[in-house]
């Protein structure tokens, strides 16, 4: 079985936000939330980087640990889903996730959070596959059609990667050995243990 | 020197420069190549558990924050070290309490009932203390529900009842705060006099306060040392538990993620200290002792057990109602 991951070649990244573009769309993703954004790293400065970041789909996911209503699940293609039935707004998985992934709809007083949204790695929740109850809490279900997510598949540059983690780390491996440089598998070592070697 | 020789020198220092121009340009570096990488920044920025953060488009300036490795050890004490001391702390009271029960049985007044009562509380004391104790009671339930809920409730009655349970907990957790926080004031207000340590409480703390033995009773004012522990560990807790939860539910006050992680783990710690200290008092206050109950019931308590275990606090009682009588009785001149 395949594990997924995505992995962000931040040497190609140009920074042109059609991931994030691209995911709000795919799956009407409420106003105020990013599932994907682009963190620029030392901006205006030699050697500046871009990264493309959304939920990792962490081995031993953290939000998971510290959710009080066990609302978590990771599929058996390792994607780190929530079921919005059972969450009750609590905040915890945003205070616990190191990549920030963990939002929230509503930000008025205390107690009206909301369901919290994430990137599903455009693979739904827990309702049937490609339902219209799954679409609308959680957006399309590509994984169910077979595709690959949206924002690695449409990526102008190949920047961003998502697919079974050793394939995806190889790709990257190669580019670095060809190109003779890379910046590394940003955020691989927090989410998964150990980061590409090359 | 000659012309030729001159002209070689010339040439000579030509084709020297033609020559060090291309190895100037060959040395300068390959500009993509210096870029930021993931392990050397994280080393800069100080270690494997620094922030990674940079510019977004995004308004939220949080959102700059790329990787944030501590929040992984947060999440570690929060579903497991948390976890395993709360259920500890409540679990282990109640074993301590039952083995307590067990040794010692309930504790009777040892010269019976005399049917006479005497007032302990009036009427604002008793709307205090249940304000105070019927919020706390909510809130410590749905408090330790969302701590140990998905390994007790969950399993016990399935995700629709603990769901529910724990959705409406959220919202009751959130509001009855509010009253907690008010009556904690009142309880403040009415008896922090009563409540400073005094020379008495030595005397009644080496006496065990006469829990252990039977026929042992220390001399107490109004409320003994035992007592004056459950007043202060309630005052204190109680004001730790507010503030660390005034900056749980409004983050922005909270500062940082780092700041609001941390409110959050004394919280949980007060929390389940105080539960473990509520529950003897619970005890004691019901099943543990005969007579305590009417204290906080009805307000009137049973004199025999008024003299048994707050002798002072009669006394005290008695003279004032004496004066009091005595003035009356005297004719005005």
């Amino acid at each position: 079985m395949a594990r997924m991951k995505f992995l962000c070649d931040a040497d190609r990244c140009i920074e042109c936000q059609a991931c994030v573009t691209a995911c709000k769309n795919e799956h009407e993703v409420p106003w105020g939330i990013n599932r994907r954004r682009v963190v620029t790293i030392n901006d205006g400065l030699p050697g500046e980087r871009s990264v493309s970041m959304a939920c990792m789909h962490c081995t031993d996911a953290p939000c998971a640990a510290v959710c009080p209503v066990a609302c978590f699940y990771t599929t058996d293609d390792g994607v780190v889903l929530h079921n919005k039935d059972t969450c009750i707004g609590c905040g915890y998985c945003s205070y616990a996730c190191p990549f920030g992934a963990p939002q929230y709809p509503q930000t008025a007083n205390f107690g009206t959070r909301g369901k919290m949204d994430k990137c599903t790695y455009c693979s739904g929740g827990p309702e049937p596959d490609m339902s219209q109850a799954e679409y609308v809490k959680y957006g399309a279900n590509r994984l169910a059609e077979g595709k690959l997510p949206l924002c690695a598949e449409m990526c102008s540059t190949k920047a961003l990667l998502a697919g079974d983690g050793d394939i995806i780390a190889d790709i990257y491996r190669e580019r670095v050995v060809t190109r003779g440089y890379g910046s590394g598998a940003w955020g691989w070592r927090t989410a998964y243990g150990d980061t590409v070697t090359v | 020197m000659t012309y030729l020789s001159r002209l070689l020198v010339a040439l000579s220092l030509v084709a020297a420069f033609g020559l060090i121009a291309p190895t100037g340009a060959q040395a300068q570096v390959n500009p993509t190549e210096s870029s930021v990488n993931e392990d050397a920044m994280f080393q800069a920025l100080g270690g494997e558990n620094a922030i990674v953060s940079g510019r977004t488009t995004i308004p939220d300036r949080a959102a700059g924050n790329l990787i944030q490795p501590d929040n992984k050890a947060w999440a570690a004490l929060q579903g497991q070290t948390l976890h395993t001391l709360s259920i500890v702390a409540v679990v282990g009271m109640v074993a301590l309490l039952a083995l307590f029960y067990v040794f010692r049985g309930k504790i009777r007044v040892e010269s019976g009932l005399s049917g006479r009562t005497i007032l302990r509380f009036n009427w604002v004391e008793r709307f205090a203390h249940w304000t105070l104790a019927s919020t706390f009671i909510i809130l410590a339930l749905t408090g330790l529900n969302l701590i140990i809920g998905k390994s007790v409730i969950l399993p016990l009655f399935g995700e629709g009842v603990f769901g529910t349970i724990s959705a409406y907990g959220k919202i009751a957790h959130n509001y009855l705060a509010w009253p907690f926080m008010v009556a904690l004031a009142l309880i403040i207000v009415l008896w922090v006099i009563h409540n400073i340590p005094d020379k008495v409480d030595l005397q009644w703390i080496k006496q065990g306060g006469g829990l252990l033995k039977k026929g042992v009773h220390p001399p107490a004012r109004k409320f003994n040392a035992g007592q004056k522990v459950i007043f202060w560990s309630v005052v204190i807790g109680g004001i730790g538990l507010s503030y660390t939860g005034f900056m749980l539910l409004f983050p922005s006050i909270a500062g940082s993620a780092a700041d609001w992680q941390f409110y959050q783990i004394i919280h949980a710690l007060i929390a389940a200290a105080l539960s473990a200290i509520v529950i003897a008092h619970i005890y004691i206050g019901s099943v543990g002792m005969e007579g305590a109950f009417d204290a906080m019931g009805s307000g009137e308590v049973d004199e025999n057990w008024a003299k048994e275990h707050h002798s002072l606090w009669v006394e005290e009682v008695e003279a004032t109602q004496k004066r009091n009588t005595t003035q009356v009785t005297t004719p005005a001149e």
